[in-house]
């Protein structure tokens, strides 16, 4: 399959961005290195491009139910304006995927959904109710860090969206974002991605690849689909009962979650850290054990610039899961020791 | 990309410098580049015996684990203690203090099998 750009693509090579595939397009994954660019974020403020991301428009009199029914959190509590952050499941309380509601009118809806599951959320939304995939006419940049009020300051609260020129380009800009700082996230019309990209470059962002964007997630602790969370895992064993609403009335895998909630699910993601003074960072897949026992597995891992040790997430037994609890990780079949930490490992202002 | 005369390369990245019997091993600097922030270095046992080819340590950046091969056949008589607490020399100093392990050679001819500085340089295409 070939790999899809998005029209940011020649701007990345020109400064020089490793390029690797991601979620079926062709991805910067750092520029100057994932160090630079994760401190860049954590300090002042850095620019990504997430163009590859979905935006679907859903609208009409029946959308908030429909929606409703279709995903965890409860959408009747988001206002004109408003962003939530909520889940997708199947009927056996498996995530399709975890994406970003704005509600953008009364009746109107914008989903930014994960780039690997463009299709396959297309297709099951599309089941219930028209969905208007603009996805190949939207670009979306992210401006992420403690400057980047100073770049642009929309007056917006964080999880609010408003439609407003960015540099005379309309916009959706929402103050969101993926890496455990303050920041914005700004949709456009493929035509402005360039002149915006350039615009924030100018005013002192830092450029950063999908490889600080997922160091600067996991010290957050924010879930990657495909890895975190999958068709075969659950909100409640993911640890996102705060985003389930089940009083909301019934919606596609309440049965299940609502089971595990009550009774407890069997796994449970939990963060951990790595303990010893220099250990290799945890990868996905890893066992985890907990006195010599396997009881799950690493679901992402890496080394935390912020903290200058290993992290990770991974599914663990849940008599294993309790915060700080001594396990160990199995790297290339020696045993390091690691300890359950509380989540998030990183909180900005900390 | 700096690709120094005076060592061999293999085709998977590692140099080789040859002082007598012994061979010095580390990465090249177009590899420390394309690994970048290089955060731990698993180094082989000393006494280790390594065969040209076959992977004996592991370089891991922030983002993947790679494998170093040993260029050349032999036992392992020392390693570079100082990358357990500082891998980043690796990145710093490719070729002097990020140096990684040193063989004694069983095999001299191997070497020839090696590349030279300058089918090194057209091979990453500096």
């Amino acid at each position: 399959m070939s790999l899809q750009q998005t029209p940011l693509h020649a701007a990345h090579v020109a400064l020089g961005a490793k390029m690797v595939p991601f979620g079926g397009w062709d991805m910067p994954v750092q520029y100057a290195g994932i160090l630079a660019e994760h401190l860049a974020v954590r300090q002042h403020v850095g620019l990504f491009d997430i163009s590859h991301m979905g935006e679907f428009l859903v609208a009409g009199p029946t959308a908030e139910t429909t929606l409703n029914r279709l995903f965890t959190n409860d959408v009747h509590k988001v206002a004109v304006g408003q962003a939530q952050y909520t889940l997708m499941c199947n009927a056996t309380g498996g995530i399709i995927d975890d994406l970003i509601l704005y509600r953008t009118a009364p009746n109107e809806f914008l989903l930014i959904v994960n780039a690997g599951n463009i299709a396959t959320d297309f297709a099951w939304i599309s089941q219930y109710i028209t969905v208007n995939n603009q996805s190949d006419q939207t670009a979306a940049l992210a401006l992420q860090g403690p400057h980047a009020r100073q770049i642009l300051d929309p007056g917006l609260a964080p999880f609010h969206v408003v439609r407003q020129a960015v540099f005379g380009k309309n916009c959706w800009v929402a103050r969101t974002g993926y890496t455990g700082e303050d920041g914005y996230e700004i949709l456009c019309d493929n035509a402005d991605a360039v002149f915006l990209w350039n615009e924030f470059l100018k005013r002192g962002a830092t450029p950063c690849g999908l490889g600080a964007r997922d160091t600067l997630r996991l010290e957050a602790c924010l879930p990657l689909h495909g890895h975190d969370i999958t068709g075969d895992t659950t909100p409640v064993e993911a640890g996102l009962n705060r985003f389930i609403a089940f009083d909301k009335g019934d919606f596609t895998g309440r049965d299940v979650l609502l089971q595990q909630r009550d009774h407890g699910a069997a796994r449970k993601l939990v963060a951990f850290q790595m303990t010893a003074a220099k250990c290799p960072p945890p990868r996905q897949h890893y066992p985890v054990l907990d006195a010599g026992r396997k009881i799950g597995e690493v679901t992402s891992g890496t080394q935390s610039p912020t903290l200058g040790c290993g992290i990770g997430l991974g599914y663990v037994e849940a008599g294993s899961a309790a915060v700080g609890t001594k396990i160990e990780i199995e790297v290339r079949g020696k045993l390091f020791p690691a300890i359950i930490a509380k989540k998030p490992l990183y909180k900005r202002g900390t | 990309m700096s690709v120094p005369k005076n060592l061999k390369y293999a085709k998977s990245h590692e140099w080789v410098r040859v002082e007598g019997d012994t061979a010095v091993v580390g990465i090249s600097d177009h590899a420390q580049r394309e690994l970048t922030d290089i955060v731990y270095v698993e180094l082989p046992p000393v006494g280790d015996r390594v065969e040209a080819s076959k992977e004996c340590a592991v370089v891991e950046s922030v983002k993947a684990a790679s494998d170093i091969y040993s260029p050349v056949t032999g036992d392992v008589v020392a390693v570079n203690e100082e990358l357990s607490r500082t891998p980043e020399l690796v990145n710093q100093d490719p070729y002097g203090k990020g140096w990684i392990f040193k063989v004694k050679m069983s095999d001299l001819p191997e070497l020839g099998e090696l590349m030279t500085p300058n089918d090194y340089a057209a091979h990453i295409g500096a």
